[in-house]
């Protein structure tokens, strides 16, 4: 028994060797960008003059703090994804940051300067309305928030009022009849005074009314247009105050809601008497209440204004008004917030944070200069594409040269002498670039990346990512550096659309820049539409996409090309109609050409309809198969087909006794997981059929029982791997199930679903595994011959490289020779989680929701992308750097030795001669 | 290792041979075929339709009729008509243009007897005509139901599945149909198979642990203690004063 088992440590060691960072290698090959999301809430730390800090809550439940003059995060607590961590309001008071989080479960306060906790509070239930903070001479201690508790009253909207006494005031409202206004004593919570005030034209005390001045209740109403002023404090029966719009010569834009601003500068003191009054969508008109508390003063006029703000600093405010450059500023910033501050000249400074439509967060500093810039939309990336680089001048040059037909002897010559010429220049240039930078002292060389100088590296390890984000901002990263080479926005994206990026033309067919379709389709209309652009520049590219009138039910790229190198993209619409784009000519003629072996197929998951298709000469499709999976006892929640541009180096698996044992490599599989409907957890389970899309067969129907989701799950090769919650148990497990066709190849050298009878061998195994997991992907190499590993992001945002090698169903249970042999690692129920697998070390990506891999060059290495809050961006080497020098390795050394050998085997060789010669003579 | 064959006894193939019939004009139902193990389910008829047609547009008409028996142990049998003359000579047409040809069955339960057997839908399979003929007209039918006994698919292969293009001339080959049915339920699952490696490690732990246990570190290397332990004694013996007086001064 001693001899296996060292065998097995032996083996295990080897194992243990790969992966795992070097110290000095981290950061070298990986970055990673952190974000927060959409702004909700900003503030500027004015507890001192100097500070250099923002804080922000975003709607990606996040509190964050930023360096105002570089953008750079200071630290970020991530809250719980969904409405329990929702950040309803962010306070700031001097180092004090409160918070009520989770629709007002939760009152926390931060502590600005380090960004720890002070306390939190569970707050008794009811939902969040309002809060704002209650001073008392000056001070500010406390903090009133008010939550609607089941039933208690009908009022529909509500106000929080303190004017720095000891009385804090809510304002209630019952739409259309009449306001409510109740004053808490500080002291112990009491009510002191109640009132009513008639107010029939009023719906939304939130929406409509500001409190201005020393206590002013300040309305407006659309219906009469008028402004209506109340004293909240009065002792006798308070009434509104009317003042008609036309009195003051105001108008307001038809169809527009007027919008009240004002401010309230110090919670200790009143609100400032002037405010704003927005009258249509770019017109604001500065006006201040008088000092009798009834009548109104305009000041002055803005227009066009698209945001205006207020902000004091000691006994100066600033109110900021933001105005359009020019008419073609596409992005419409909805928030504004400005910090004003005194100068040493003590005149007013102003720093101004504004968040674009596009929800790229802008800061901008006081001659209008614009400090920096985050692009948040990258919080939430859809999906994502990796494009090759285009290649340099001159290799374009040298393609062009044997891409074009020739056109004489002379000419060609002519031709080959000045692209030898151009990199010749091209080489000198390198050589002078090598040698200037060569004396620069070590760390100031710095590679600045641009959109001119992009170019494919040697082994095309640096790739344009184009990312798709949830508000259709487009952007091309760099994925050497993560620099933001182009973005593009897109307007009119409806915020519940789906997307899906399809790469046409790669960047392989110069003169022909690379082509990416975008497909954005609305979810609920199914209405979609294309957008066609460049991947390395981003420009919209020229060709007009199909108007698409009907709701696309399917896209489907064709491996066929149109006479420009493209290839061609089928959108089916509800109709089974089929359109083509690019529709040349030529395209068509191919279409008809080939129709009789273009199948496709479509699910609805609301049916459990599964059904194939085959296109018709004439572009109309007829159905040709259809599986059904009954609604009432499972749905399906995912089908994944298998990767296009996936190889497969090894057709099968050389067993222990020298035999093969066959993979089964069908392209058309689709693996379709289903989940029970009935969720109780004896009778729960998960499906796992593998269908052939093109015939409709059912090759293997497995259930997982006593399981349920979320499942995820990789397709690829010759196996399905997924992952399910065990309701039995209480346990994530992970499956495994390959196929196999045996001994023998049915038909070696072609697949054809059409043709191939026998049903595959499948065989399954299961593991326990220690952690749930968000996301899961395999690696991705060139040529395909570099083993496997599944890339697992865990919720705590470590990505996990997994070896395939650990999911093999063929694993033994008991060792034998021949197990040995394979190196199948004898089977073992829990799957191990090793720390030095963990691909991205301390830089965790919070919220990982994809992961995205591409081959490159290099055989041994797959990038790696993924993707949540975060962005990381990776190479991963599964099989170890087998095709790439060591960084140490010793050149000196091997050259030496060559030449030694050189040189002995000349010198033995002239002995030996001699000899030879001297032998002869006697 | 032991997976394998388990996975593959599961896909319980019980394959019930074609029955040829003269002339059958239409489905017969209520016929009973194979062993009358239990009674309580008693087997229930589904048309099984064929469509061929030159122009690709389905027209379905009657092939044979499915007998099912659903309950603990489920069966299938299937009783057919041969093929027309103009049958067969469609069939050839069809072939030659490479056509299609389509099945389908109506989705029933197997199990379900309360309420209607029968929902709305088909569910259809194809293979194409010309590896039909090629073949003879030999065909595997194969039906597939899910965990509570609902058809959810149907699939046809040839075998041999290529077309080659080899003419057919004997008609007689293309009168009858011989059809291998089978039917088909989900396989389980395998689960972590904990209790078998406990029991594996245990064997392997009592088989290393017992020598280990017997041999303790004395027992092991008492010769080699047991001098140098006597030899510190002589040595401390004969100038215990001196190697005191060492030792302090050390501190």
């Amino acid at each position: 028994m001693s001899k296996p088992t060292s065998l097995f440590v032996i083996f295990f060691s080897l194992f243990v060797m790969s992966e795992a960072v070097f110290e000095d290698q981290v950061g070298k090959f990986d970055w990673r960008q952190q974000y927060v999301g959409k702004t909700l809430f900003a503030h500027f730390d004015s507890h001192s003059q100097s500070s250099k800090k923002l804080f922000l809550a975003t709607d990606k439940n996040i509190f964050a703090s930023f360096n105002s003059r570089t953008g750079e995060l200071f630290w970020r607590h991530v809250d719980k994804a969904g409405p329990e961590g929702t950040i309803d309001i962010l306070l700031l008071h001097g180092q004090d940051a409160l918070m009520v989080v989770g629709g007002g479960r939760l009152l926390r306060s931060w502590d600005t300067n380090m960004g720890g906790l002070n306390w939190e509070a569970v707050l008794d239930t009811g939902s969040f309305q309002a809060a704002c903070f209650v001073a008392m001479q000056d001070t500010v201690k406390h903090v009133a928030v008010l939550k609607k508790a089941g039933t208690v009253r009908h009022w529909f909207s509500y106000l929080v009022y303190s004017g720095g006494e000891e009385e804090v005031y809510v304002l209630g409202v019952v739409p259309n009849s009449h306001l409510t206004i109740i004053a808490y004593s500080l002291e112990d919570g009491e009510i002191i005074k109640q009132r009513s005030v008639e107010a029939p034209w009023l719906s939304s005390v939130e929406s409509s009314c500001v409190v201005v001045g020393h206590g002013v209740l300040m309305c407006v109403d659309t219906a009469t247009l008028a402004l209506y002023a109340l004293p909240i404090q009065a002792e006798e029966a308070p009434q509104f105050n009317q003042i008609l719009l036309q009195s003051l010569d105001l108008e307001v834009s038809p169809g527009f809601q007027p919008v009240l601003v004002s401010s309230q500068p110090h919670p200790a003191r009143s609100p400032i008497s002037e405010f704003f009054l927005q009258l249509g969508p770019d017109h604001h008109v500065l006006l201040q209440l008088n000092a009798d508390g009834y009548t109104i003063a305009p000041l002055r006029d803005f227009q066009p204004a698209f945001l205006v703000s207020f902000s004091t600093t000691g006994e100066k405010t600033v109110a900021a008004v933001m105005t359009p450059k020019n008419e073609t500023s596409d992005v419409f910033p909805p928030q504004l917030y400005v910090h004003a501050f005194l100068k040493k000249d003590d005149s007013v400074g102003y720093r101004v944070l504004v968040q674009t439509q596009d929800h790229a967060l802008t800061f901008i500093q006081q001659p209008g200069r614009v400090v920096w810039t985050r692009e948040e939309a990258l919080a939430d990336v859809v999906t994502m594409e990796m494009v090759d680089l285009p290649l340099t001048g001159t290799q374009a040059e040298l393609e062009g040269e044997f891409g074009k037909k020739a056109d004489g002897l002379f000419p060609m010559v002519l031709k080959r002498l000045s692209s030898q010429v151009i990199l010749l220049q091209a080489w000198l240039a390198h050589l002078w670039k090598l040698f200037y930078e060569a004396r620069k002292p070590h760390g100031q060389v710095k590679n600045e990346v641009t959109i001119e100088t992009l170019s494919r590296d040697e082994f095309n390890l640096q790739k344009m990512m184009v990312m798709v984000t949830a508000s259709g901002k487009l952007f091309g990263i760099d994925s050497k550096s993560g620099s933001i080479l182009w973005k593009h926005y897109l307007e009119n994206v409806q915020p519940n659309a789906v997307f899906k990026l399809i790469v046409q033309r790669t960047t392989a067919h110069f003169p022909h820049p690379p082509q990416c379709t975008l497909l954005i389709k609305d979810k609920d209309t199914g209405l979609a539409s294309l957008h066609v652009f460049n991947p390395i520049f981003g420009r919209k590219s020229h060709i007009a996409p199909p108007a698409l009138p009907r709701p696309i039910l399917q896209s489907l790229l064709l491996p066929v090309i149109d006479q420009d190198y493209a290839k061609v993209l089928l959108l089916v619409d509800d109709q089974y109609k089929v359109t083509a784009f690019p529709s040349t000519k030529n395209v068509l003629q191919q279409l008809q050409e080939m129709a009789s072996s273009i199948f496709f197929y479509l699910i609805r998951s609301d049916q459990g309809n599964l059904s194939g298709f085959r296109l018709r000469k004439d572009l109309s499709t007829e159905r040709i198969w259809e599986v059904v999976l009954p609604t009432e006892v499972q749905k399906i929640v995912a089908v994944n087909g298998k990767r296009p541009n996936e190889h497969v180096h090894s057709q099968g698996r050389v067993m222990g006794d020298r035999s093969v044992l066959y993979k089964y490599l069908n392209p058309n599989l689709l693996a379709v997981v289903t989940e029970s409907t009935d969720a109780h957890p004896e009778r729960a389970f998960v499906g796992v059929f593998l269908v052939d899309g093109v015939t409709g067969r059912i090759i293997h129907e497995a259930v997982q029982r006593k399981a349920r989701g979320p499942v995820h799950f990789v397709h690829s090769e010759n196996w399905v791997v997924y992952e399910y919650w065990n309701t039995k148990s209480r346990r994530n497990e992970f499956s495994v199930l390959e196929l196999f066709e045996g001994t023998e190849l049915y038909n070696s050298t072609v697949f054809s679903s059409l043709d191939r009878p026998h049903l595959p061998q499948v065989l399954q195994q299961t593991y326990i595994f220690p952690s749930p997991i968000t996301t899961m992907e395999a690696t991705l190499t060139e040529k395909g011959i570099t083993s496997r590993h599944l890339l697992v992001g865990l919720p705590s945002g470590a990505i996990l490289s997994l070896p395939k090698m650990f999911l093999d169903p063929r694993r033994p249970e008991v060792v034998t020779e021949h197990s040995r042999e394979e190196n199948l690692i004898p089977y073992a129920p829990e799957m191990p989680i090793r720390t030095e697998w963990f691909i991205n070390y301390n830089q965790t990506v919070a919220r990982v929701k994809g992961i995205y891999t591409a081959p490159s060059g290099l055989e041994s290495t797959c990038l790696v992308v993924a993707y949540g809050l975060d962005i990381y961006q990776t190479r991963v080497y599964p099989s170890k750097q087998f095709d790439v020098l060591k960084d140490d390795y010793d050149y000196v050394l091997i050259s030496s030795v060559l030449f030694a050998l050189f040189f002995a085997t000349m010198i033995s060789k002239r002995l030996a001669q001699v000899k030879l010669l001297n032998r002869a003579w006697r | 290792m032991a997976s394998v064959p388990r996975s593959f006894l599961l896909l319980s193939i019980i394959p019930t041979i074609l029955i040829l019939c003269a002339d059958f004009a239409c489905c017969n139902t209520g016929r009973k075929t194979g062993d009358g193990l239990d009674t309580d389910f008693s087997g229930f008829s589904v048309p099984l339709e064929h469509s061929f047609e030159v122009d690709d547009v389905s027209r379905f008409r009657m092939r044979g009729a499915l007998q099912l028996r659903g309950g603990r142990e489920t069966s299938v049998s299937l009783s057919q008509s041969q093929l027309s003359e103009e049958d067969r000579n469609t069939l050839k047409e069809v072939a030659a243009v490479d056509g299609l040809y389509k099945i389908r069955v109506p989705r029933v339960s197997l199990t379900d007897r309360q309420t209607e057997r029968q929902m709305d839908g088909y569910l259809t399979a194809f293979v194409r005509a010309c590896s039909l003929v090629e073949s003879h007209l030999s065909d595997v039918i194969t039906l597939h139901t899910d965990v509570s006994g609902y058809l959810i698919g149907v699939s046809i292969v040839t075998i041999p599945g290529a077309c080659r293009g080899t003419e057919v001339e004997d008609e007689v080959d293309l009168e009858a149909f011989n059809t291998t049915l089978t039917i088909i339920v989900p396989t389980n699952a395998p689960q972590p198979e904990t209790a078998l490696f406990i029991e594996r490690m245990d064997i392997e732990h009592e088989k290393r642990g017992k020598p280990q246990e017997q041999k303790s570190f004395f027992a092991k290397y008492w010769m080699y203690i047991v001098p140098l332990v006597l030899f510190l004694m002589m040595s401390g013996a004969q100038d215990q004063s001196g190697g005191g007086a060492a030792n302090g001064g050390g501190r």
